[in-house]
């Protein structure tokens, strides 16, 4: 069996892993079908060639500027500090990004690889249809060819981003297995790549999947918490004492959290989403309610029976839906880094109405989550104190869905 | 460690100087009693070994007929436990057919690794194949697989070039499975030459049998896959005759069951008559 990490047992540094077989403590690993491996292998050494590679670095930190649009902002969110009378909460803005999502500084990333390695055609699996857009963008702006699995279901509530998709010139092609949602378009994406794997680039959305997409997905992403970590000490002249991040797969959480993982003074919060609420059964809350599994090439925490299957999540935000979790994050609440917290639809709803009218940004109802845990941390603690929230994507995609909460036709 | 039903299946198989003939059919496929008839009679049918799917929600190496077979089973009520009763039952009246165990690992998870194979070796069950458990992952069930008596059964692709070879191979027993397309089940049917070629260049590196598989629907696929490697699966096909009989008639059990039988009876003829009508018998 891997072996077991202590939890009692702290690591010096919480940021040296996955081991070389992709291993977050008993989490990770690359649980694939033999025809992927040589596929896996030649991704692996790539990216480490690549992560090496100052001209890679470069190009990349220059995509980041001119096309994504970075540095986002790190903003005092003053009104909503103000009502909500405690610590002083900042919205690291990366809503503000090109295609209006963290998802992009991923999707740059992966297809600078994917053209590096001579890669002709690119797929990925989407649920809101953000990781979708972003991915079709870039394949757009390097000439490739794009395919995007999108479930049925999620293609009825994503109308707008589907759209967008299919404007940036990608083939959306309806997933109809099973839940037909997230993971059944991962599934979906898999068997593709199974099937086309000599040419074929996937491009994974989240901190999820067959080692060395965690990792490489983190380390795309961290530019977020890298930046975030500058911006505060240059306005507050300190570190945050809790940061607070939403999970699906994970990324853009991690994203943010990993260069803070060693400071022992910032607490980190990760908030899943609890649909209808944990104990109703209808939500997606892998790491609160689940067990460790075996999926979609990694070992994490999974929604599953009693006899190993899937158990369909649950989530107002399509984002969100998703039964596992990055076995990056597993990990860190094994080992009592990061605490799990839940935050239900109704939560969700209710910090996007606050959110739009005291700051006027409308969130995604992804990061909803994250608020929606910040208004209940804020109030008791000192004003003194300092919250980094991930506000990782805009609200526009979700209006149908919030519209039809509110009883509201458009 | 004596042989295993499965080394002394394909030792019997080459002295007879043919091919065997592996079937597929998902576990508790359309339902858990008339997957029990089906399984009781394959080996009567022609079925030289027998390959069970292990259900499961998401088998993403799998294509839509496939993936529907472990619906079905899943919506009547199929376990991994319920199967391991089935295997139990099926060995109690045949001593001698091999049975394998194919699917993927979290149902084996979330089971228990090592309970698993214990209640899977009481039972009776002589070989495992975990799509998504490639050799990077052996330590989890490979090899206490093999501690304890089990083979386990690894799959080579066309995608596994010499480089890679050698470690699909190193803790692979029984037989290795070569995938012939690079694609999921039930798609594309595979070119000849070049499976003809793949099993050439595995026997090269390996003493173990091989068995060809994924995309063998008809009898003289069975046939030609049965002149070059030293067993046929074939799965799909068989899962579909299920599933058309399951939409049309409306599941009458003797009659689906049956036309299981039929299929595999032509399957299996095809296959021994292979190498006396080949120009170099065992070649
Ligand atoms: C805005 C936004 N936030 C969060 C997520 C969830 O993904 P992750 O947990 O990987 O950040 C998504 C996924 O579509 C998203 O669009």
């Amino acid at each position: 069996m891997a072996t077991a990490l202590d939890p009692q047992q702290r690591p010096n540094s919480y940021r040296t892993g996955p081991d070389e077989h992709g291993h977050f403590g008993n989490h990770g690993g690359r649980f694939v079908a033999e025809t992927l491996m040589p596929n896996i292998l030649e991704l692996e050494a790539a990216y480490n060639q690549a992560k090496a590679d100052p001209a890679f670095q470069a190009e990349l930190d220059s995509w980041f500027k001119d096309y994504v649009g970075r540095p986002s902002p790190l903003y005092l969110a003053q009104r909503l500090t103000d009502h909500l009378g405690g610590a002083r909460v900042y919205f690291k803005r990366d809503e503000l990004n090109h295609t209006g999502a963290h998802k992009i500084n991923n999707c740059v990333g992966q297809i600078l690889l994917a053209t590096r390695m001579g890669k002709k055609r690119i797929i990925a699996e989407t649920g809101a249809g953000q990781h979708g857009v972003a991915t079709a963008t870039v394949a757009a702006r390097f000439g490739l060819e794009c395919v995007i699995y999108m479930g049925e279901r999620d293609i009825e509530r994503q109308q707008p981003n589907v759209f967008r998709m299919r404007l940036l010139g990608a083939e959306v092609r309806p997933v109809k297995s099973g839940s037909r949602t997230l993971k059944d378009a991962m599934n979906e994406a898999l068997r593709d790549w199974v099937t086309n794997v000599r040419d074929t680039f996937y491009i994974i959305g989240s901190v999820a999947g067959p080692h060395p997409y965690p990792a490489m997905v983190r380390d795309f992403q961290s530019i977020i918490g890298t930046e975030a970590r500058a911006q505060i000490q240059e306005k507050e002249g300190r570190l945050p004492d809790l940061l607070v991040a939403a999970v699906g797969g994970g990324s853009n959480a991690m994203g943010l959290f990993h260069p803070f993982l060693d400071d022992a003074e910032v607490g980190i919060v990760a908030v899943e989403a609890a649909g209808d609420g944990v104990e109703t059964g209808r939500h997606a809350a892998a790491m609160t309610a689940g067990q460790p599994g075996v999926l979609h090439g990694m070992r994490s925490y999974l929604m599953q029976d009693n006899d190993g299957q899937i158990i369909e999540p649950h989530s107002i935000s399509a984002g969100l839906d998703y039964p596992g979790i990055g076995p990056e994050h597993s990990w860190l609440k094994d080992v009592g880094r990061i605490e799990v917290a839940v935050a239900t639809d109704a939560e969700a709803l209710e910090a996007f109405a606050i959110c739009s009218k005291l700051e006027g940004i409308l969130p995604a109802l992804e990061p909803c989550h994250a608020l929606a845990e910040v208004t209940k941390r804020a109030p008791a603690m000192r004003s003194d104190q300092i919250i980094i929230m991930n506000l990782c994507g805009r609200g526009d995609k979700d209006i149908y869905t919030v519209a039809e909460h509110m009883g509201v036709r458009l | 460690m004596s042989p295993t039903r499965i080394e002394r299946r394909f030792a019997d198989l080459q002295k007879e100087g043919r091919a065997g003939l592996i079937t597929f059919i998902c576990g508790g496929d359309p339902n858990p009693q008339a997957f029990q008839a089906i399984l009781a009679g394959l080996l009567a049918a022609g079925a030289d070994l027998i390959e069970i799917g292990m259900p499961f929600s998401d088998p993403m190496a799998d294509g839509p007929t496939i993936q529907a077979g472990n619906l079905r089973a899943l919506a009547a009520g199929m376990t991994l436990a319920r199967l391991l009763t089935q295997v139990t039952a099926f060995r109690e009246k045949d001593k001698t057919t091999p049975v394998v165990l194919m699917g993927y690992y979290n149902p084996i998870h979330r089971y228990g690794a090592t309970r698993f194979l214990d209640d899977a070796f009481a039972a009776g069950v002589d070989g495992l194949i975990i799509v998504d458990l490639p050799p990077e992952e052996d330590e989890e069930l490979c090899l206490p697989a093999l501690e304890k008596g089990l083979n386990f059964i690894r799959l080579a692709t066309p995608t596994t070039d010499s480089a890679r070879l050698p470690a699909v191979l190193g803790n692979t027993s029984g037989f290795i499975y070569y995938v012939s397309i690079t694609g999921i089940t039930g798609a594309a049917s595979p070119v000849a030459d070049a499976v003809g070629d793949a099993v050439a260049h595995l026997r090269r590196h390996t003493e173990l049998p091989v068995a060809v598989g994924f995309g063998i629907r008809t009898p003289e696929q069975a046939a030609g896959i049965a002149r070059i490697a030293d067993a046929a699966v074939v799965g799909s096909a068989l899962v579909e005759e299920i599933a058309s009989r399951v939409e049309t008639s409306k599941a009458d059990s003797a009659e689906l069951i049956g036309a299981v039988h039929a299929r595999v009876r032509g399957l299996a003829a095809a296959v021994r008559a292979a190498r006396k009508d080949s120009a170099e018998p065992g070649a």
